[in-house]
């Protein structure tokens, strides 16, 4: 792998004519058999394939994925960053991913444009009010810098807001200053070269059809180019995890659902902060194309459609255009959506799964962009050495033992 | 959006009039049952990718419960029954066959 630097720009402008750049990954096809394969070429498996070779030396790895890299709810999100969680195992886990977005730049030697600009979610009833404090003082125990902040910092801050909305006034907020935003593509895109570069096969268009077991153990998956045989299987498919499930031979207690998001027209800086409104349902931020990036709401009902439903979105900007009034004269350019999986507590499983060397990595819902790097560093320990503190409070059996870890309560976050 | 015929009303009602309420003829679980069968009573789910079943309520309307049989790929609709039945009538299964031979949702199945 070439390394990308000032000087390698400089080298390729004034010496190849620009045809000296390497592809960034190899686009591969599968050998019969791999020490760990993982499905789903998103965010989360490419972040395991990586932290299994960069911090336990397993590189006989294969990540295969049905459609194209970071195609699925990695290119879909609003691309938010933040580690203000009240729960200890989830502050512990977001709250190391955001951490490891700080040096994934210069760790991947490729630009994420992680922007650390601040998260703000805004307070507009008393309980969020009481909530957020809460949440301020669990961060401040569990080491994560937030801070509660009055209206008055939140209108310096964000000067387009309007703070005595019709219905709910803006009575504070808690503020992340040190999370922000990163280039979704890039971190797929990232991950996958350093992958490459350690030998790792991405295989596209390798849609599992089967996963065979030996006994009690996996022996490998069917694919639609051919068996593949391996050691240890990770699924990190995100909405797709019931159909992995399923054909593991074991269910799930998660649900897909489709979440939206669209975008605006372009305009000039007029923010420079992620805002979320989560009593009135809204949260935006500014991209660097000065388009503004709107996350809207999941349907109420299991569905694969990729777009959601109209009416969310006609919800989503009613209430950006309470806490924004700048924003009813924006165009609104694209919309899409993404499936997303949710768990009873609205909180993650990475977990070991009853067939012996299947391990499992879903239910991020709503919420997963921000993980990627912590939940691959957790997944990657757990599945090369059977036991991880990140995830130990992740498992898929706290659901029997009521163990929940109660984020969509505690919080109301819209993740 | 999707829009459903109730079958207690007759109306046809749309997504906005609807309260969704999640899987459909799950065996309930209570007292004295295993931890295994309370536990997949509680949260686990089938999520089928196709053929699925699902309670809604007519909330904007009758106020009634009835259940939807539906594709969760392409959202059509095969049709609503009230929610008073252990199992789907016999006509939603032949228009469910038609249209998806092979289906199978729990333990439910069409033939091919």
């Amino acid at each position: 792998m070439k390394r990308y630097s000032a000087f390698a720009i400089v080298r390729e402008a004034l010496m190849n004519d620009h045809k000296g750049w390497e592809r960034a990954w190899r686009n591969a096809q599968p050998k019969k058999r791999y020490d760990v394969v993982i499905v789903g070429a998103g965010g989360h498996g490419l972040a395991t394939a990586y932290y299994l070779g960069k911090n336990f030396g397993i590189t006989n790895v294969a990540v295969i994925e049905k459609g194209w890299l970071g195609g699925g709810n990695t290119g879909r999100n609003t691309t938010i960053i933040r580690s203000n969680y009240l729960q200890d195992a989830s502050a512990a886990i977001y709250e190391k991913a955001r951490s490891l977005y700080e040096t994934m730049s210069q760790d991947l030697n490729y630009n994420v444009m992680f922007s650390p600009r601040g998260v703000m979610m805004l307070a507009q009833t008393e309980h969020e009010v009481r909530g957020y404090q809460r949440t301020a003082h669990a961060n401040a125990l569990q080491g994560v810098q937030t801070e509660f902040i009055s209206p008055r910092r939140v209108k310096d801050i964000v000067p387009i807001i309007n703070l005595d909305g019709p219905r709910y006034p803006v009575l504070g907020a808690l503020w992340q200053e040190r999370g922000g935003t990163a280039r979704h593509d890039a971190v797929a895109w990232g991950y996958a070269r350093a992958c490459s570069a350690m030998g790792m096969d991405i295989i596209q268009q390798c849609e599992v059809t089967g996963v065979t077991r030996d006994g009690a153990r996996v022996s490998g998956v069917d694919t639609s180019k051919g068996h593949i045989a391996c050691e240890k299987l990770g699924i990190v498919v995100a909405g797709h995890s019931g159909e992995l499930a399923r054909m593991a031979g074991f269910r799930l207690p998660v649900e897909s659902a489709p979440l939206q998001a669209l975008v605006s027209e372009p305009i000039k800086p007029v923010m420079d902060c992620v805002v979320m409104a989560n009593t009135v349902h809204g949260y935006m931020s500014q991209s660097d194309k000065g388009e503004m990036v709107i996350g809207g709401g999941t349907d109420s009902y299991n569905a694969f459609t990729q777009r959601g439903s109209f009416h969310h979105i006609e919800h989503t900007v009613a209430a950006l255009i309470e806490t924004f009034p700048m924003v009813s004269r924006l165009k609104m350019l694209r919309q899409w959506g993404g499936i997303v999986d949710m768990t009873g507590d609205r909180s993650p499983i990475l977990s070991r799964t009853p067939v012996d060397g299947i391990f499992i990595n879903c239910g991020w819902g709503t919420g997963g962009f921000k993980a990627i790097p912590g939940s691959g560093w957790g997944f990657a320990e757990l599945m090369a050495t059977g036991k991880s503190a990140l995830c130990a409070e992740f498992g898929m059996d706290r659901f029997a033992k009521g163990r929940f870890i109660d984020e969509s309560v505690a919080a109301g976050v819209a993740h | 959006m999707l829009i459903f015929n109730c079958p207690h009303c007759g109306v046809a009602a749309e997504e906005t009039e609807l309260s969704g309420g999640g899987e459909a003829h799950l065996k309930r679980f209570g007292p004295g049952c295993s931890d295994a069968d309370f536990e997949g009573y509680l949260f686990t789910r089938e999520n089928p990718k196709g053929v699925h079943f699902e309670r809604w309520r007519h909330a904007f309307g009758c106020g009634k419960w009835f259940i939807a049989a539906r594709d969760t790929v392409t959202l059509e609709v095969f049709g609503t029954y009230p929610a008073q039945t252990s199992e789907p009538p016999r006509e939603i299964f032949d228009r469910i066959s038609e249209k998806r031979p092979g289906w199978s949702w729990c333990n439910l199945s069409g033939e091919a």
